[in-house]
């Protein structure tokens, strides 16, 4: 890295045959030697497993005679019938969590950037703090904050709310643990903090003036809000949900740490097909068929909400 | 200081009664009575911290008054928020919405107020400040000038009662500021709203405003009409910020009807009595004033030709600089070392180059006395107030 | 009423904040737990023990040190690499930009799962032995994307006069980058740095699927969430939240000290 790292600045002279002077070579070829291991390991470690696996995934064999590309498409087809409802499953707890993210992570976000005045660097550091702990160590933990005879429970049951929730499907026999509420709880305690940094950083960007002329243009605060500040902050919303929704869909720790065999996630599926069942082209049709979903979901989303020069 | 421009009538007046701002131990805004006639342009000029924007921000109910009272009119609307007050402001850089348009922007008081048919409205209001092909647009397609012209259109869209203006021209550069103001002074005669605007320009003030309240420290220094504080300045702070003056420390040696003579360093000054600020005894001191331009330099050989009757000062000239219209000079005298003097560049005298002795003369009556209580430097601008 | 409407948000956020904190409180409380049984669960009775003796359990210790290790590797190669990437994507005019930009960008939108699961089918097919080796590849191609936005976010908002200044100024090309553009790119590749870290020792799912027969610190807790959770885990991990907000909060109060002293 021993180069000028400034561009090249504009011939302005007369274009004389003296004056032109091509680039050096080597002074042109700088950005590629920059680029090239790190690119390089990404084609390697990234792209090239890619296409592996798309050839693995339509691949026949056993592990004892080895698999062959036979270009058997059956595989999709199966494993999209056996496992459905795995894969809506995880797209409805990704997309609950998600909303909650959205909705939890607001409001500290806007205090935050907004309200917290002096304390704003303490708060900063207790959002990031939880990530000092190992998630899973963290994630157990709420195996002790939701237990069957613990705190949470019992309030919840004496409010009546798992009443409405198991009424709903979320819970089930007074319990919590083992539960599609659980799931979506752990779901959305270990991504929030990948909402609400996007939604801070996008808010504190939002010029402090620009609330107060809409008070005085006549707007009230919950207008103010609604026409100046969430739109402002589309960019933070896009980007939290997007770093919120991809991890949860492919996440298989909250579901097998919190949930039961009712709760299973494609990720789990993924995850025990490759790694205890060895049954490979399954395992890797599963994990084609989420990146494809993934990347449609996510391409009509950043289309929708229309800001598609934030990639 | 409690002074009002105008006597009380009622109508749409701004009135502010006792009002005062402190932030803990610092009181940004001293308690302070001002009343802004309706259909005025009335300015609030000072320097940086001098309070002026917190005035204006508790006009518009940004900022909660730590004491006193805000009426519009015969209407207390100390305790309204910003949305319930019939008063815009022109924000200092405009704060136009970056995420709508210039239609938008200035549809959105009208919206908010549930009015469905803005096209009209806000086509007219396009026009007026000259900016009807550029509705499409967003605030950051346009120029610093076209910006401000927005700012403008969508406050005044509204019609407010009143219109706030915070350093409205403190982003544009010198020629357009200067291009504005005229601009900013027609609208404010086409429309006939009040507009009260903070500034910490002097001339910007002066150009613009009927009525200027100097402010300084918390508190409003004099009030009254751009010539009016320029002739007869009540402090060292307006003779300083406004123009630049001559302040001259002297003793009073008498005192007759309507006039009054001091001497300083044995040189006898001559001032109208209605001319001096404050009551001072024989033998009391006093700071004696005049304005550069008020002053005629001659060489000292053709003292003799001067007129009886005028205050002279005899000296050297330490510097001056040619400025096109005028030149300016800066006299080393015994009553003062830095005197300065305007001259009009009409029939330019070749003697009068630094080093020359000479005699400054003037008018008694442009003669101002002040108390020699304060600080003599007060409001001088000083080269990194200039730059902020 | 009124009090309660202006302080809605105040209150809302700080519920989310709490939700957010409770369970490193319950982890710290349970750190001081005597379980019964094999699962640390349950609030029995106060003990010291695990305290007393952080490795006493058998290859706690041992995965802490690999996730370590690794995660130091993988904060250097990633770094590297990310930084070269982040100055030649900012500064230089070069081909195939756009489809660089999707390289880098795909990994950040891909569900971690995918990911793991294809780098093993690449392995499988080559071959490669799992462990150590495998894993230091698998981290520095997931910090890798992570590193280079943070850079680059840095070197763009950074003034090219500056560096134009430094070569008015007699610096040479070598100097100009020593003296001028890598102390100004330094907090946005310390950030990078630190993510990577963070991301590399937290890792869970890649590393489970290309560690074979190796257990990181993640894998062990994994595994004792199946077996038995020895209260040893909650030390460790009371430990690492504690020194991390003491740095944090020295950091915090150095930075203020230089800044009081800076303005007199």
């Amino acid at each position: 890295m021993t180069t000028t790292a400034a561009p090249p600045a504009p011939a302005t002279p007369p274009v004389t045959d003296a004056t032109v002077r091509k680039v050096p070579r080597r002074k042109r070829l700088v950005p590629y030697w920059l680029l090239l291991p790190g690119i390089l390991w990404l084609v390697v470690f990234f792209a090239l497993p890619m296409v592996y696996q798309a050839s693995t995934s339509v691949q026949t064999g056993s592990l004892e005679e080895g698999f062959k590309v036979t270009w058997h498409f059956q595989t999709y087809w199966d494993a999209l019938q056996e496992y459905y409802p795995h894969f809506v499953r995880s797209l409805l707890y990704a997309g609950t969590a998600t909303v909650l993210c959205l909705l939890l992570g607001y409001p500290l976000a806007y205090l935050i950037a907004f309200k917290a005045g002096r304390w704003r660097n303490l708060l900063l550091v207790l959002v990031i703090a939880p990530f000092f702990t190992s998630f899973l160590i963290r994630t157990l933990a709420w195996k002790t904050i939701l237990a069957d005879d613990g705190a949470v429970v019992g309030a919840l049951d004496t409010l009546r709310v798992l009443d409405v929730t198991s009424w709903l499907g979320w819970t089930a026999d007074d319990r919590v643990l083992a539960t599609p509420m659980a799931v979506v709880c752990g779901l959305t305690y270990n991504f929030l903090p990948f909402m609400i940094l996007p939604l801070y950083t996008s808010l504190e960007r939002i010029d402090g003036r620009l609330h107060e002329a809409a008070g005085d243009l006549y707007a009230k605060p919950a207008t103010t809000f609604r026409k100046v500040t969430v739109p402002l902050s589309m960019p933070g919303i896009v980007s939290g949900t997007l770093l919120t929704f991809i991890p949860a869909s492919g996440d298989y720790v909250n579901a097998e740490l919190l949930g039961s065999t009712d709760t299973k996630m494609v990720g789990s599926v993924i995850q025990s097909q490759f790694l205890r069942v060895l049954d490979y082209p399954t395992a890797a049709a599963l994990s084609f068929i989420l990146m494809a979903v993934v990347l449609v979901v996510v391409t009509v989303y950043i289309r929708r909400s229309g800001t598609e020069d934030l990639v | 200081m409690t002074e009002t421009a105008s006597t009380d009538r009622g109508g749409d007046d701004v009135r502010l009664t006792g009002i005062s701002k402190s932030y803990g131990s610092f009181h940004a805004v001293k308690p302070l009575d001002l009343t802004v006639p309706e259909g005025s342009f009335f300015a609030l000029l000072g320097a940086s911290g001098c309070g002026k924007t917190t005035t204006l921000r508790m006009i518009a109910g940004l900022e909660d008054p730590t004491t006193g009272s805000v009426f519009l009119g015969d209407k207390d609307v100390t305790g309204l928020p910003p949305h319930k007050r019939p008063v815009n402001t022109v924000f200092q850089s405009y704060a136009l919405f970056p995420h709508l348009d210039i239609y938008e922007n200035v549809a959105f008081g009208l919206r908010r107020r549930g009015i469905k048919s803005v096209k009209k409205q806000v086509g007219d209001m396009l026009d007026l400040v000259q900016l009807g092909d550029f509705a499409k647009r967003k605030p950051h397609q346009l120029s610093g000038g076209q910006q401000q012209r927005v700012a403008v259109a969508r406050a005044l869209i509204n019609h407010p009662k009143v219109l706030l203006l915070d350093e409205p021209l403190g982003a544009l550069d010198l020629k357009l500021r200067r291009q504005m103001q005229l601009e900013l002074k027609r609208i404010q005669t086409e429309v006939g709203i009040t507009f009260v605007h903070v500034t910490h320009d002097q001339e910007e003030a002066m150009t613009m405003a009927d009525t200027v309240a100097v402010m300084n420290a918390g508190r409003v220094e004099q009030l009254g009409a751009p010539a009016e504080l320029y002739e007869n300045p009540q402090t060292t702070f307006v003779a300083n910020f406004l123009g630049t003056s001559n302040l001259i420390e002297a003793d009073v040696a008498e005192k007759t009807g309507d006039e009054v003579v001091v001497t300083s360093a044995g040189v006898k000054l001559r001032l109208p009595a209605d001319r001096l600020t404050t009551q001072v005894p024989d033998g009391g001191r006093l700071l004696v004033g005049v304005r550069p331009e008020k002053i005629s330099l001659g060489h000292a050989d053709d003292e003799g030709s001067i007129p009886a009757g005028r205050n002279r000062i005899t000296g050297r000239i330490v510097d001056s600089s040619f400025i096109g219209v005028s030149t300016q000079y800066v006299i080393d005298s015994p009553v003062c070392a830095e005197l300065e003097v305007y001259a009009q560049n009409i029939e330019r005298d070749g003697r009068l180059v630094p080093g020359a002795e000479v005699v400054l003369h003037w008018n008694p009556a442009h003669t101002f006395g002040l108390d020699a209580a304060q600080d003599i430097d007060a409001g001088v601008k000083t080269v990194d107030e200039e730059g902020a | 009423m009124r009090w309660i409407r202006r302080n809605v948000v105040v209150v809302a956020g700080l519920l989310t904040l709490a939700y957010m904190i409770l369970p490193n409180l319950v982890v710290m409380v349970f750190s001081f737990n005597k379980p019964k049984g094999r699962f640390n669960y349950e609030w029995q009775t106060f003990s010291l023990d695990a305290w007393k003796d952080p490795c006493g359990v058998a290859d706690l210790c041992g995965s802490l040190t690999l996730s370590f290790q690794i995660a130091v590797w993988a904060t250097i190669g990633a770094t590297v690499l990310g930084t070269m990437i982040a100055f030649a994507l900012v500064r230089y005019r070069f081909r195939a930009r756009g489809a660089i930009n999707s390289l880098i960008f795909l990994p950040m939108a891909m569900p971690e799962v995918v990911m793991a699961a294809s780098l093993l089918t690449l392995f499988l097919n080559m071959g490669a032995e799992l462990g150590f080796w495998t894993v230091l590849i698998a981290h520095i191609m997931f910090c890798l994307s992570f590193v280079v936005t943070a850079v680059k976010a840095r070197v763009m908002s950074m003034d090219p006069k500056l560096e134009e200044a430094a070569r008015d100024l007699y610096a040479g090309p070598v100097q100009t980058f020593v003296r001028v553009t890598l102390p100004i790119a330094a907090p946005g590749i310390a950030a990078g740095a630190l993510l990577a870290f963070a991301l590399s020792f937290d890792d869970f799912i890649i590393t489970n699927f290309n560690a074979g027969s190796s257990v990181t610190f993640p894998m062990f807790v994994w595994g004792s969430a199946q077996r038995g959770t020895p209260v040893q885990i909650n030390v460790i991990g009371t430990a690492m939240f504690a020194i991390a907000v003491l740095m944090v909060i020295g950091g915090q109060l150095v930075g203020s000290r230089r800044k009081k002293a800076a303005t007199p």
